[in-house]
């Protein structure tokens, strides 16, 4: 005990010496990160905050947003971890091009995301053509294009973190399962999946931030329609064109209810072993 | 009787084939020994279903598990196997219980039953008081009784270790390998034990198997294996020196040109065993008459245990070596160093002869 004792002491000094050549370029990444929301709430006009923060369009496109990201978050995790399962199999044909394909909505402008699924999914589209004449709906315009808007921007966050997560896990734990007699299913539910765990969370968080940030495919494949496609982002865009003042409030609250959730989900999902 | 076991091993690869056979009764433990790169491991995930034969079959208790020219190939779970793998692989994320419940709970036992039966093995094998712990926090011999324990609550009726004891430390390795051993014997299936180290595989098995590329070079019993090796790997392994030839009497001619002398007369492909210590250095030529005589220089000098292992190159003939063992005191007082010219003798009835067939 004492040996290690006087080992992790001797340690520490070494540890805590950071070269002034990487605090310096660390520490300005940080104002840079940090500056800006102190900036949001100090210039925010606290005083016009509670008719803001009260008023039926803020609530509604809060309540919009905090649903249809926590929905487009479920169906991520649904079909996104299964890819990646598929992405990280050994041995794969085409793996890489899989793997451009699924990171391509990563560095695709949103808008354009937006267009393309209206191209698909719009009322003359691929499917959506089909789809409004056999049954008369379409999504456009409806909360449902704004989760579909979501996902397709946040897939690509889960499934790369999820797949990372499985390629450094270790797969012989898979195999020793399947010698004590656990078929696959039972392999992947009780072994693979609690020792990703964190990374599906990690992956999780990723993806429902993203949904909730989310912009450009929204407005141009779901529309702006308060109550129904009007999500915080947009109404937060609206309220600048009319009355900055109440965007920075409404900027605020998106900040505060989502590191709220952030910091809560933190200390309830990354549990480690 | 129908062998608990029987395995007609055969895997193709591009740089490596592995094809031999290998059959285990119900009670007996079977040790695989082999260098590195033998294809022990190869051997061993073939047989537990996590590699596919490319010829050959495998049946496990009278039922074929794997079949590749009728196409026949039961994955792991279905075929009635416990491994216990090298690092052991005990799941990060359940405590030891879990662990050890992990087998029965996936063979369709309820949760309360698996623990219950979990609860019995950590008895038997001596860690009821770690059931709670994580895998992280107990030491290795610990881990090596839990991963026993995990293999062995399936019930199978094949066991199979991969170097269980390769992990240990030396002090921990003989108290578990004597722990090992009592298990073993209490294991009413086949037992085959991969290892790479001939006592291990001398205290633990019944019987051993040596591989070498792939191929069985010798079987028999550890102590038979031990006094006649058939190939240098295996003389290696037990300390021996050998060499083959053809027998022409009292005269063993080595293909490499020289000879060695016999006690009694033998003919045919033989092999010619004897023990380092049985071979005397001299530096000037000895008077007596010991029946093998041969000039050589000294190549290397090492320690071995209490004494000095001593490579005499140059005999018997130009192209062989011998291996002599010989007390620290002498090296000193024949004042040898690498590059000694000496005289290596063997008495003939220090040596061993045997059938190469």
């Amino acid at each position: 005990m004492q040996r290690a004792a006087g080992r992790r002491g001797s340690d520490r000094p070494w540890q805590s010496r950071i070269p002034l050549l990487l605090a310096a370029p660390a520490a300005l990444a940080l104002l840079f990160l940090v500056l800006p929301l102190v900036g949001l709430v100090i210039r925010a006009p606290w005083s016009a905050a509670g008719p803001v923060l009260a008023s039926t369009s803020a609530l509604q496109a809060l309540k919009l947003s905090m649903i249809t990201a926590t929905i487009s978050t479920i169906i991520v995790v649904l079909i996104g971890v299964p890819l990646a399962w598929v992405l990280a199999r050994p041995g794969l044909r085409g793996a890489s091009l899989l793997r451009a394909l699924i990171t391509i909505p990563l560095v695709l402008p949103p808008v354009v995301g937006g267009v393309a699924l209206f191209t698909v999914l719009g009322r003359s589209g691929l499917l959506g053509r089909p789809i409004y004449q056999l049954t008369g709906f379409a999504f456009p315009f409806t909360p449902y294009a704004v989760i579909l808007a979501q996902v397709f921007v946040a897939l690509p966050f889960l499934v790369l973190s999820v797949e990372g997560a499985l390629r450094a896990a270790d797969r012989r734990y898979e195999e020793a399962a399947s010698t004590l007699g656990a078929r696959p299913v039972t392999v992947f539910r009780r072994i693979t999946l609690p020792l990703i765990g964190p990374g599906i969370a990690a992956g999780a968080v990723l993806a429902w931030a993203r949904a909730l940030g989310e912009f450009g495919a929204t407005i141009t494949f779901a529309g702006n329609f308060p109550g129904t496609t009007r999500t915080m982002p947009l109404e937060v865009y609206l309220a600048l064109e009319t009355d900055p003042g109440s965007a920075l409030l409404l900027s605020v609250l998106l900040l505060g209810v989502s590191v709220a959730v952030l910091v809560l989900l933190r200390d309830r999902w990354v549990s480690r072993w | 009787m129908v062998a608990e076991l029987f395995a007609d091993l055969g895997v193709a690869r591009d740089d490596f084939t592995l094809d031999f056979e290998l059959q285990i009764g119900a009670g007996e433990v079977v040790a695989l020994l082999g260098p590195n790169g033998a294809g022990k491991s190869t051997a061993l995930r073939a047989l537990a279903g996590l590699l596919r034969l490319t010829s050959g079959q495998i049946s496990i208790a009278g039922r074929v598990v794997a079949d590749p020219t009728s196409g026949v190939h039961l994955a792991p779970y279905e075929r009635s196997i416990g491994v216990v793998f090298q690092d052991y692989l005990l799941f990060p994320h359940l405590t030891v219980l879990d662990n050890v419940a992990f087998g029965p709970l996936a063979q369709g036992c309820e949760r309360s039953e698996a623990r219950r039966r979990a609860a019995v093995w950590l008895a038997r094998v001596g860690i009821t008081d770690l059931a709670n712990a994580k895998p992280r926090s107990v030491s290795g011999g610990q881990a090596q009784r839990v991963a026993l324990a995990r293999a062995l609550a399936t019930d199978p009726r094949v066991l199979l270790l991969d170097e269980p004891l390769a992990a240990l430390d030396a002090k921990t390795h003989l108290l578990v390998r004597a722990e090992l051993r009592r298990h073993l014997g209490d294991f009413p299936g086949a037992t085959l034990l991969v290892t790479h180290d001939p006592i291990d595989a001398t205290v633990l098995a019944d019987r051993l198997v040596v591989i070498e590329q792939g191929r069985a070079v010798q079987q028999g019993l550890p102590h038979e294996v031990a006094r006649r090796p058939r190939t240098d790997y295996v003389a290696r392994l037990v300390g021996l020196n050998l060499l083959a030839g053809r027998g022409q009497g009292h005269r063993v001619l080595l293909p490499t040109g020289g000879s060695v002398e016999l006690a009694e007369s033998a003919f045919g492909d033989l092999y010619v065993a004897f023990r380092p210590a049985a071979v005397s250095i001299f530096v000037h030529r000895p008077d007596g008459s010991p029946r093998n005589l041969w000039s050589g220089r000294i190549a290397t000098i090492e320690p071995h245990g209490e004494g000095v292992r001593v490579e005499i190159a140059g005999a018997p003939d130009r192209r062989s070596s011998v291996l002599a063992e010989i007390t620290p005191a002498a090296v000193a007082e024949l004042e040898l160093v690498p590059g000694s010219e000496v005289w290596a003798a063997v008495k003939a009835s220090d040596i061993e002869v045997y059938s190469g067939d």
